[in-house]
């Protein structure tokens, strides 16, 4: 049967599977466009922004643990993709961008609204594809899904001339497989490299395990414990590993870095053998590289050979998916009890708890996410800007399901919290909470229309203190607070929320957060809530930039 | 301390194959010396020889990051595996009646090959390792050197050893060769494998 490139490449999405995307169209996707009518199985979602269009299919792609697929037109449209790809790119997210591009003459004529897209992003993309034929399409999809899917997951993206999207070309079903010589899969590790980490994590007496994002996108939450619980190891995550690990389990001492846990920080500082599992030793987490415990013996779990070696010299490293390596380490794992170890830890977790307790009626960050918390039963899916909201919400929150915490860790995108939370709502019924910083709410505050047409339940918290809070917080703390370009003005978000149709509300105190909380829970539509906080709090703790773990400071006086 | 290491890479033989290997090398801030890349005895693929500055950390990750990408087949290090290097100068050299016979002597000691005549000047070219090539254009320059292009380093290992990529017939395999082939050093050297 002979096809049309557009609807080849709507059957690929349909053979994929896929039940949704994001996009905007243009030129030179219209023949794609013209399509789409044809295929009411696979939902478009028009976005306002492109920008959106990529958070909106990464922040499915994290909830519903399925490749995320997002679809803009050539030009501008594909450079406002970039953000988007970058932030899925640096986390590891399974994305597929798809975007059109010039017809094949006008390539590299700078015909109108012509980028060199695949150029653009050879860096932020696990790989990507410019298809000169239509009969180039079916291939280059079905290993499109294929490499964004697998191994260390990632966005690629294919651009497809206007042309070929109008070419024709045989269509004899979905290809069955791929033929990718330079791309083995490597879920099974070497035998003797998991002997090796067995071999240590035996003979561990301070144990610490460090789970990151590999363990959610391996959905090796089960094999984790099992393994923590047999070799007894405390588990701190780290920010994208949050949710991991049930943060309601005894062995379960938080996430580690800059603003993590104190006592997790101090663990990580004083254990005789790191166990990093599913994560990359990134130094947001690590500290000072030079100075993170240099008599510890690091194992290193990962799925990315590269990974390995990368930051820290590794004394075991196991190149494998999470899963597969934890099933094949548990039966090499002793039986273990570190009692005057857990003591240790416990007795810092005392001392430094994280339970915020400061009585008053203003609306505190901390005291906001334990109010939420409590409300929602600790259940919510929840996904974040970047900033002090951010590191509020990985502190307070106790996360337990897996996939149920949303953030842009490695990049650190503000605005990510509206588009992402938009496209993540479309993976489950349950409302999910996006917590906002004001900052971050107004750089992609148009995708309240999106919201709004999809009636999408989406409840928008916005943590508003006037203030770029992070950026002041550096400001004051390491710039003799000097404050400069931090104070935002702002539109009354109650009303900016009206004027898109959806319901806003206010929340001034402690009283009026604790009602608006109960108010919600009969509620089913998208709710913007303006929850106005005390303008100059700090995030605590913070590892100073450039400082040690063990350099961990609890407040300014510790400076 | 830094050195030189040689690194053989097999590619797929596409389009964009050579901007995605210099991308990765420019956005890792790896120093490549030279780049040499071109066909194989397999039909599909091409065949890199890449000189890269670096202590072993920094090469093993090279040859890590490599891999990563799609479209690079197989990497191999191997600096420190016994193997034949050549690179080839073409060298025009400003000879005249005068100096023409003091010039050809020492084409001669290199065993170089004079490949054009003019009465004003020489092409001659000069094949052998690095040192060798470095030796010639030192001895040459005291004639004056007009213009002069080198190939930048071809390497194979010797014996019956090569660094031919796996075959794909089965992942776990070709899994399984690729990490054997990845930081090929000496016990003790690898980053990562020193206690």
């Amino acid at each position: 049967m002979r096809l049309t490139g557009a609807r080849i490449l709507m059957e690929c999405l349909r053979a994929e599977g896929v039940e949704v995307f994001f996009g905007y169209p243009g030129g030179v996707v219209l023949p794609l466009y013209n399509t789409l009518g044809e295929y009411p199985d696979i939902k478009h979602v028009l976005v306002r922004h492109e920008q959106a269009a990529a958070h909106a299919a990464d922040g499915y792609a994290r909830v519903a643990g399925r490749t995320g697929v997002c679809l803009a037109t050539s030009g501008p449209g594909a450079t406002n993709l970039v953000t988007g790809i970058t932030t899925a790119y640096m986390d590891s997210v399974p994305m597929v961008v798809l975007t059109g591009n010039v017809a094949r003459d006008l390539i590299g004529r700078d015909g109108f609204q012509e980028a060199d897209i695949t150029g653009i992003t050879l860096p932020i993309t696990k790989h990507n594809y410019l298809l000169m034929r239509a009969s180039e399409i079916a291939p280059a999809v079905k290993e499109a899904f294929h490499i964004a899917s697998t191994g260390r997951k990632g966005p690629v993206l294919v651009d497809i001339p206007k042309d070929v999207f109008i070419e024709e070309a045989e269509w004899d079903g979905y290809p069955q497989g791929v033929s990718l010589r330079g791309y083995p899969i490597m879920d099974v590790p070497r035998e003797e490299e998991v002997d090796k980490a067995a071999e240590i994590i035996n003979a561990a007496r301070k144990p610490i395990i460090i789970a990151g994002h590999g363990v959610v996108q391996s959905e090796a939450q089960h094999e984790l414990v099992e393994f923590a619980e047999r070799s007894d190891t405390p588990v701190l995550t780290t920010l994208l590993g949050i949710s991991g690990m049930p943060e309601d389990h005894e062995l379960s001492y938080g996430f580690l870095g800059m603003h993590g846990h104190f006592y997790a920080n101090m663990a990580a500082d004083r254990a005789d053998v790191v166990i990093g599992i599913g994560m990359r030793f990134d130094d947001r987490a690590m500290g000072r590289f030079s100075d993170f415990n240099p008599t510890a013996k690091i194992v290193h779990i990962d799925i990315d050979p590269a990974e390995i070696g990368k930051n820290f010299k590794t004394h075991a490293p196991v190149n494998g998916d999470v899963k597969e390596t934890l099933s094949r380490l548990l039966p090499q794992v002793e039986l273990n009890r570190h009692p005057e170890w857990r003591a240790e830890i416990d007795q810092i977790m005392d001392q430094h708890p994280t339970d915020y307790v400061e009585e008053g009626t203003e609306l505190s960050g901390p005291w906001l996410i334990q109010a939420l918390a409590e409300a929602t039963q600790g259940e919510s899916t929840i996904v974040t800007g970047v900033g002090q909201h951010q590191m509020w919400a990985a502190q307070y929150y106790p996360y337990t399901k897996q996939r149920q915490w949303v953030t842009s860790g490695g990049l650190g995108t503000m605005g990510y919290e509206v588009p992402a939370a938009m496209g993540a709502q479309f993976a489950q019924d349950e409302p999910i909470w996006s917590i906002c910083g004001d900052g971050g709410f107004q750089m992609t505050s148009q995708e309240l229309q999106t919201v709004a047409d999809h009636n999408l339940p989406v409840r928008f918290a916005i943590f508003n203190n006037g203030f770029l809070g992070m950026v002041r917080q550096w400001q004051e703390l390491f710039y003799e607070h000097n404050y400069h370009s931090v104070d935002l003005g702002q539109p009354d978000f109650v009303k900016l929320a009206e004027a898109y149709g959806i319901k806003g509300v206010r929340a001034t105190t402690r009283a009026e957060a604790m009602q608006l909380f109960r108010d919600l829970e009969s509620y089913d539509g998208p709710v913007v809530i303006d929850f106005q906080l005390e303008r100059e709090e700090n995030v605590w703790p913070m590892v100073p930039a450039g400082a040690a773990l063990s350099e961990t400071i609890e407040s300014a006086e510790d400076l | 301390m830094a050195s030189r290491n040689t690194i053989v890479a097999h590619v797929e033989d596409r389009p964009g194959v050579l901007a995605r290997v210099a991308s990765l090398f420019r956005r890792r801030g790896f120093n490549i010396e030279s780049l040499t890349v071109g066909h194989c005895e397999e039909p599909g693929l091409s065949r890199m020889t890449i000189v890269v500055d670096g202590d072993d950390h920094q090469v093993d990750q090279v040859c890590r990051q490599l891999f990563k990408l799609i479209d690079v087949v197989s990497v191999q290090d191997i600096t420190y595996t016994p193997m034949v290097d050549r690179e080839l100068a073409l060298i025009k050299v400003s000879a005249s009646n005068f100096n023409r016979r003091e010039v050809l002597d020492v084409v001669e000691v290199f065993r170089a090959d004079v490949v054009d005549v003019h009465a004003e000047a020489l092409i001659i070219q000069v094949l052998g390792d690095e040192g060798k090539v470095d030796a010639a254009v030192k001895m040459f320059e005291q004639f004056g050197i007009l213009e002069m292009v080198r190939t930048g380093r071809v390497a194979m290992r010797r014996g019956t050893e090569t660094t031919k990529p796996p075959a794909i017939s089965d992942s776990q395999q070709a899994a399984a060769a690729i990490r054997a082939m990845l930081g090929r050093r000496p016990e003790g050297v690898l980053p990562f494998a020193s206690d």
